[in-house]
């Protein structure tokens, strides 16, 4: 006889919550900054709530950075640069960071649950991307640091001294790690600023410094918002500042900055065209197409947000993407099998939220797979406007959501024409097997790091940075090293 | 000379276009849907469906009436003490002992499917591989696998090798047919999407990997791209065909990732064996000690399945 | 209770990660500089030269075929180890008739020098690698790849620093190394044997030989598949005609600092490759 089985004749690729657990981490009640080595009370008393967007609920109260404390950080670094810090040797120098990068691979789980908590993003993301970049940013720079002879050979070069650095709430720790890599390998010493939502990876990060013995006073943390950035912009002990953020605070900073006559390096917003031809590979360009414009909710700067996909291929193309979209798991960023988070906070839902409807009143069509929203916390759907004209907002403006746009070109130099008519130029991505053909858009494109056959890589020996109103400066690889070094003049002091 | 985004002529008179693979992409994607976390409560249906799509095999020349007897009764009644556990969907063999296993699983639900057409070569004249695939019809079989031609195909006679699969769909009647590509031999995936769409667009029912008869077989990105190539298919001319990964799976693990590229990438109603087959002889018994993880709680042994 | 009586090393050779005896069966004596026996220090033949090749050939495929930044850390690592075995080289070398004191330094310099050339695995490219500016519609560049398989006459003299300044160069792009030590450096480079034994270096990307240089490395400036020698140890009765053999398959032969660190140290065992694409729709 034969043997049946009616309960489980049909299987369901149905993946149940794969919880990542969160007993590896613990948060304290409330942060204050920290400061020349410890933790200190903020001066004010002034607290803010840092909540899990995907949940709603309250993780920790942090303290908003007074001017006073900035100016205690200022002090503090100033301190440490004239001190332990700028008499060490680079190799010393190198050695504390690279158990930086050793603590950080060790403690990776811990560090992506938290950054998953705090910021909504996927765990696989903060565990598959976040962390191994974080870690390897300060291995890579920990290896310049006794080698800038090399770096710029027939220059004398030295640190600026004390460093400002804002990062934003996208990538936290990873920003954290673009920053302060570099800015430590080359002798400075610094004063940074986490985002409002995202403090606690950063507050964490403080106690691996206290745990590699960094010299007091090397990297302080001062949370707040706007106005503590604006503190470190405005203070006058600061000698060279990093920002990473929207494109109009890129433009108050560089105000303040350029009448300081400081050196700045920026890296603001974009609007990325993600280019697709008829002779491309076909399924692995749906895949990227997707995975640009999908992964972290959106919230990247190069995002390719702006799909051009030639139009003999369009139709399908388009079909294929819809497709692929309605197989996007949205939900709880603790679960390895989510691909899509929750939205970083209520007002940037609201900005897409605002920015899709514009999208809908100027004409465009929309398309969203139906998508169950958990019913706390902040949530969008994957989207592709169809339909768009070079002249929509959703096709001028960054959305900074899950929100793709589709046009169609004919020729190459349409392509190029569309990409690069915006004020953005931070990247672009390119799919065709002709590799003259990626050679020749590379060369007319109008952005600091083009993509051709992938999308979102990223390496510490590859510089990132933009064009344009996507900002200045890049970080990654020998030329984001060269924005922390000064060329030194005979009558400079501090040691090199 | 056809170029990768060149069309192939359907048997209905129509054609299809082939595209072009990126093969690292490809493999990123391989990569990280094999990170997918299955639930606990799905694991047993996962593991009754990797049984159900077995094909059984035993391609040796020491086989003999005895061997496939034995096999064939495993193929019935994987776990003699488990009842619940399903038959697998089929056994596959030589021509030679097609009778022989026709007879063991007769009244059953397991079919008989037949290696046929020079296998795993496939280096004999046209008339003799299709005289190969009519005797082990005659004798029996439901279904047969034949090799691509990849002499032809790897010289640029795409002719030859799509005629000599029209000649053996012929040559089978009422039996299912399935090519083997011989996925480790064709050099890029691109090679293997190319073949793949050539196979079904000169009539195959099912693709398939490997022989089993070299190292380089099933691996995930190359059964991802086989899986790409079927939707492609089926968007571009309606027709449906199914997919058999072969050679190199050992593993419930193995073959649970085999599932899950299958499922998401052809939706879940592809797994089952009129679409999927996982041609294996040592994967079973790794798959019937999961199960009997999961009844007992306790990691379980070789001395607990049974040699075939 | 009886004192506890040690248990004697026994120092062989280090080929494809394991530490097989020499074929030939012999052994040198290696004395401290009280004239106490250390050592029956393996003695390594022709034969095992040979199969020292075949390991590091071997390896080199996918030594090299490691991401920079793999090759980085697993370096990183191997200060890692050395770190944590201080105390048996500053023994190895104060038994060589060292002073505390410079034995101290050297390891530390060692080290040191070891965790610098880890740093340089990423970053050679930026330095050593180029983008040319042709005068024609083509996107040119050019790269460094390693060279191979390299054999390594390593000095006498500092014996752990000279022997890390020679091999740490020779692998960190990629190339696998089959080293030749003489009596001074032998201990040196057995302790570092095992250091990499424990480490996540793959069996056969650094081979360690000891014996008598001047016998083996005729050996190696003749064998057809090895692609560089470095001669910065050379021995002292070394025939020039040997040295000539190289030239039978035109070795790289490379003759440098045995204290010295610079990336072009690394370049010496680099080919550079340039690759055209044009540029067009």
């Amino acid at each position: 006889m034969t043997p049946t089985d009616n309960p489980l004749e049909s299987f369901d690729i149905d993946y149940a919550p794969a919880l990542e657990s969160t007993a590896v981490i613990d948060i304290a009640d409330s942060y204050g900054h920290f400061i020349n080595g410890v933790f200190v009370e903020p001066s004010s008393g002034v607290t803010f709530p840092t909540v899990n967007p995907a949940t709603e609920t309250h993780l920790a109260d942090i303290a908003d950075g007074s001017p006073e404390d900035v100016d205690r950080a200022v002090t503090a670094a100033r301190t440490a640069f004239e001190g332990p810090w700028g008499q060490m040797t680079g190799s010393e120098r190198g050695r504390y960071l690279f158990r930086i990068a050793r603590q950080l691979q060790e403690r990776s789980r811990e560090f992506a649950v938290l950054e998953t908590m705090d910021g909504g993003k996927p765990i696989k993301e903060s565990r598959d991307l976040d962390l191994p970049l974080s870690a390897a940013w300060f291995f890579y720079y920990a290896g310049w640091t006794d080698k800038l002879e090399y770096a710029f050979p027939n220059r004398t070069v030295a640190p600026h001294g004390v460093v400002g650095q804002i990062v934003p709430w996208n990538f936290p720790l990873m920003m954290a790690a673009w920053k302060l890599a570099p800015a430590l390998a080359a002798g400075n010493t610094v004063v940074l600023k986490p985002a409002e939502t995202t403090p606690l990876t950063a507050l964490l990060l403080a106690d691996v410094l206290c745990d590699v013995d960094l010299p007091p006073g090397v990297v302080n943390i001062v949370t707040g918002a706007g106005g503590t950035g604006a503190a470190i912009v405005d203070h006058p002990g600061i000698d060279k500042l990093a920002f990473t953020g929207s494109t109009e605070v890129g433009k108050t900073i560089q105000r303040v900055a350029s009448t300081r006559r400081i050196p700045l390096t920026l890296e603001l917003g974009g609007k990325a065209a993600h280019i697709v031809f008829e002779d491309s590979a076909f399924d692995q360009a749906v895949e990227g197409v997707v995975t640009g414009i999908y992964s972290n909710q959106g919230h990247v700067c190069c995002a390719g947000s702006r799909l051009l996909v030639e139009e003999s291929i369009a139709e399908h193309f388009v079909e294929r993407v819809r497709r692929r979209i309605s197989t996007l798991r949205l939900g709880n960023p603790l679960d390895k099998n989510t691909d899509v988070g929750a939205i970083n906070s209520a007002d940037q839902l609201q900005r897409i939220t605002d920015m899709v409807a514009t999208g809908v009143a100027e004409g465009a069509d929309l398309y969203q797979p139906e998508c169950e929203l958990p019913d706390k916390g902040f949530w969008f759907p994957p989207t592709v406007f169809t339909g768009v004209q070079q002249s929509h907002t959703v096709a001028r403006e960054e959305i900074f959501g899950p929100v793709l746009t589709v046009q169609t070109f004919r020729t190459a130099e349409e392509a190029v024409e569309k990409a690069n008519n915006t004020p953005y130029g931070l990247s672009a991505g390119i799919w065709t097997e002709k590799g003259s053909k990626i050679l020749w858009m590379a060369e007319k494109l109008r952005a600091g790091v083009v993509w051709a056959n992938t999308y979102n890589r990223f390496d510490p020996a590859s510089p990132f940075g933009g064009y344009k109103e996507s900002g200045f400066g890049r970080e990654g690889g020998l030329h984001g090293l060269a924005p922390y070094l000064r060329e030194q003049t005979s009558d400079a002091g501090g040691s090199a | 000379m056809m170029n990768s985004t060149a069309f192939l002529p359907t048997t209905d008179g129509g054609s299809v276009r082939t595209t072009p693979v990126d093969a690292v992409a490809l493999e990123a994607r391989a990569a990280a849907l094999c990170t997918r976390s299955i639930k606990t409560t799905s694991k047993r249906a996962a593991l009754h469906t990797t049984i159900r799509c077995i094909d059984l095999t035993t391609l040796e020349g020491i086989d003999t009436p005895g061997k496939v007897a034995s096999l064939c009764q495993k193929a019935i009644r994987p776990d003699p003490a488990n009842p619940t556990i399903p038959s697998v969907a089929a056994v596959c063999v030589y021509p030679e002992m097609v009778e022989h296993a026709v007879t063991s699983v007769s009244g059953t639900t397991v079919v008989v499917a037949s290696v046929a057409g020079a296998f795993p070569a496939g280096m004999s004249t046209p008339a003799v591989r299709v005289a190969d695939i009519a005797d082990a019809v005659g004798r029996g079989a439901g279904e047969i696998d034949i090799v691509l031609n990849r002499s032809a195909f790897m010289s640029g006679d795409l002719r030859r090798a799509y005629d000599e699969i029209v000649a053996a769909k012929e040559a089978c009647g009422t039996a299912h047919l399935k090519v083997i590509l011989e996925t480790g031999e064709l050099g890029s995936y691109e090679q293997v999407r190319r073949a793949s769409m050539l196979a079904m667009a000169a009539g195959a029912d099912f693709i398939k990997t490997s022989t089993g008869k070299i190292p380089k077989a099933a691996t995930h990105p190359m059964v991802l791209n086989m899986a790409e190539a079927i939707r492609d298919y089926a968007d571009q001319t309606g027709v449906i065909v199914g997919l058999k990964g072969a050679g190199g799976i050992r593993t419930a693990k193995q073959a649970w990732h085999h599932l899950v590229i299958v499922g998401e990438t052809l939706g879940s109603d592809w797994l089952t064996p009129e679409r999927f087959r996982l041609g294996a002889s040592s994967l079973l018994n790794d798959v019937l000690m999961q199960i009997q993880k999961l009844d007992t709680g306790h990691y379980s042994g070789p001395n607990y399945v049974t040699v075939d | 209770m009886a004192e506890h009586i040690p248990v004697d090393k026994t120092f062989k050779l280090f080929i494809g990660g394991t530490f097989p005896r020499s074929e030939s069966g012999r052994t040198f004596q290696i004395h401290s500089a009280d004239g106490d026996l250390l050592a029956n220090a393996a003695k390594a033949s022709r034969k095992d030269l040979r199969e020292a090749v075949k390991a590091a050939r071997g390896a080199q495929a996918d030594w090299a075929g490691r991401t920079a930044y793999n090759r980085g850390q697993v370096l990183y690592r191997v200060a890692e180890v050395m770190e944590s075995r201080r105390a048996e080289f500053i023994s190895v070398l104060t038994d060589m008739g060292q002073t505390a004191h410079s034995v101290r330094a050297e390891v530390d310099r060692s080290i040191d020098r070891w965790v610098w050339y880890a740093g340089w695995a990423d970053k050679l490219h930026h330095v050593l690698g180029t983008v040319n500016p042709v005068a024609g519609p083509y996107f040119n560049f050019t790269f460094p790849e390693p060279t191979g398989v390299v054999v390594v006459a390593a000095p006498d003299d500092p014996p752990l620093l000279g022997l890390l300044s020679r091999i740490a160069p020779v692998i960190i792009s990629g190339n696998t190394a089959v080293v030749t030590t003489g009596g001074p450096s032998a201990l040196a480079a057995v302790t570092l044997a095992e250091v990499l034994a424990t480490s996540d270096v793959p069996g056969g990307v650094v081979n360690v030989l000891t014996g008598d240089k001047a016998e083996l490395l005729p050996w190696a400036l003749g064998h057809m598949d090895v692609n560089s020698v470095d001669l910065t140890g050379e021995p002292n009765g070394l025939d020039d005609e040997a040295v000539a053999t190289a030239a039978d398959n035109v070795k790289r032969i490379v003759r440098s600092d045995p204290v010295g660190a610079s990336p072009y140290m690394i370049g010496d065992f680099l080919e550079m490759k340039t690759v055209w694409h044009p540029i067009g729709r």
